[in-house]
């Protein structure tokens, strides 16, 4: 069993028109940057894109936008330092936006992975947010009915990964990857350091491979706030 | 009549900060947000250990790293390097959600637009332009043992920012318990506002004519008094 591609391409190669796209990380901390645009490089169209934000400058998720890949965003936050490329989609009706508050989108996803079609949650009760949904009473507090949030894909970044998908994060690039790693058909994971099985220990192990189905190894991988800051426009 | 919004003895915002950060208890888990809240850190009281929390995953960061030194991988939620505390922990975003959702965290700290005297919050967007975005907001405001608001009293036009019924979209229902603004320090009890503490140089009168709701006295009210910063 080994779940290594040779590169980023033949790792995305599966992504087409009108797929559901999990794409990990919180801002630039654990954004898969070169899966992403070794998807730009495909150019599938049509897609269903679901992460916290909706991209930042010239690069990542704002480069699948500005390439007219992204149909649809689910995320909670579609702002950032430099929110042009989804504010000028959006604002053009180019993209449409489900908006989801950010412990609700990781429940959802989680839910997801999880084999859990719904749960209730108090965030968002009485807001515009929860207009539509099913609203039940539990011990005399209301509570809003979300469902769960699957993908045909998920693009993971890892720190260490073993040929069985076995991972390991860095710091707080940890975020929503475990959770998309779940909630995938197929998930796709960037490791920064691939190892043979039993170089992570198991007590090490945050993502068991049963989760993940491609591993592929980008050493040195970059950083979302380096290439903003330098100014990098990908497409 | 023009309201006098009494300008010139107003808390700074950097005293609304530290009048917060006396109420944190030694060893309390604390969700800052993102602005104004995040300075309530600086106001620790010497000798208390507070953990703070990020909703991207990390317990018991600490200080921005120096220029040069920021490892982009360990941010804050508001994107921000930090660094971190001896006995820090990272953990995903469901999980995350639980500490805030679940009761674990013992307060949490938001600014605001608006706060009714129900305990209603209106602090994520003002009107329907524009590209919404709701990050944590709708979460954090349910589960802290106390939310607090931290805010001005009045808007930069002078309105109340403490309002019988919030006009702009909600972020959460029935969900500050105490709210901390340049002239006074105010518990929601019951769907009302409970006036604690007010600047003394003001009478309960003239702070009324600048709050949308009424203002109930139930017992003594302190001075509101904070040190030059």
């Amino acid at each position: 069993m080994d779940k290594t591609n040779a590169n980023a391409a033949e790792a995305v190669a599966g992504i087409g028109d009108g797929a559901r796209v999990m794409i990990g990380g919180f801002g630039g901390s654990g954004a898969p940057i070169e899966l992403i645009h070794a998807l730009i490089d495909k150019r599938p169209r049509g897609l269903t894109v679901i992460n916290n934000n909706a991209g930042n400058g010239r690069i990542g998720i704002a480069a699948m936008i500005d390439a007219g890949m992204v149909s649809k965003m689910i995320c909670s936050f579609p702002r950032s330092s430099d929110p042009r490329a989804f504010t000028d989609a959006y604002l053009a009706g180019k993209v449409e936006l489900e908006l989801v508050p950010q412990g609700t989108l990781a429940e959802r996803i989680r839910a997801g992975g999880a084999g859990i079609p719904a749960f209730y949650t108090p965030t968002a009760y009485g807001t515009e947010l929860a207009d539509g949904k099913v609203i039940a009473e539990f011990d005399g507090r209301s509570y809003v009915q979300e469902r769960w949030l699957k993908a045909d894909f998920a693009l993971i970044k890892a720190h260490v990964g073993d040929t069985f998908g076995n991972l390991t994060y860095n710091k707080a690039a940890r975020n929503f990857n475990p959770l998309m790693c779940m909630a995938a058909a197929e998930t796709i994971v960037q490791v920064s350091r691939l190892v043979q099985p039993g170089g992570i220990d198991p007590e090490d192990v945050v993502t068991p491979g049963i989760f993940v189905n491609r591993v592929v190894e980008i050493a040195d991988p970059q950083q979302e706030e380096v290439l903003i800051k330098a100014g990098v426009a990908y497409i | 009549m023009t309201v006098d919004t009494r300008e010139d003895i107003k808390l700074s915002n950097a005293q609304i900060a530290w009048r917060a950060a006396q109420d944190i208890k030694d060893g309390a888990y604390v969700n800052l947000g993102i602005g104004f809240p995040e300075m309530v850190a600086r106001y620790q009281p010497p000798g208390r250990f507070v953990t703070f929390h990020t909703e991207n995953g990390v317990l018991g960061f600490g200080e921005p790293p120096a220029a040069g030194e920021e490892d982009w991988d360990l941010i804050n939620a508001g994107k921000k390097a930090v660094t971190l505390k001896p006995g820090a922990a990272f953990f995903n975003h469901a999980d995350s959600f639980a500490m805030v959702r679940g009761g674990h965290l013992d307060v949490a700290i938001l600014g605001a637009y608006q706060v009714a005297q129900s305990g209603d919050l209106a602090n994520w967007r003002v009107g329907s332009k524009g590209v919404p975005a709701v990050g944590g907001a709708m979460d954090l405001v349910h589960g802290a043992k106390q939310v607090f608001v931290i805010t001005e009293h009045v808007t930069k036009t002078g309105e109340p920012k403490l309002v019988e019924k919030c006009t702009f979209p909600l972020t959460g229902v029935g969900c500050i318990t105490r709210v901390y603004t340049s002239h006074a320090v105010i518990d929601i009890v019951d769907g009302r506002f409970v006036l604690r503490e007010k600047l003394p140089g003001m009478t309960v009168e003239e702070l009324q004519a600048m709050t949308g709701g009424k203002l109930h006295v139930d017992g003594p009210v302190a001075d509101l008094v904070a040190p030059a910063l």
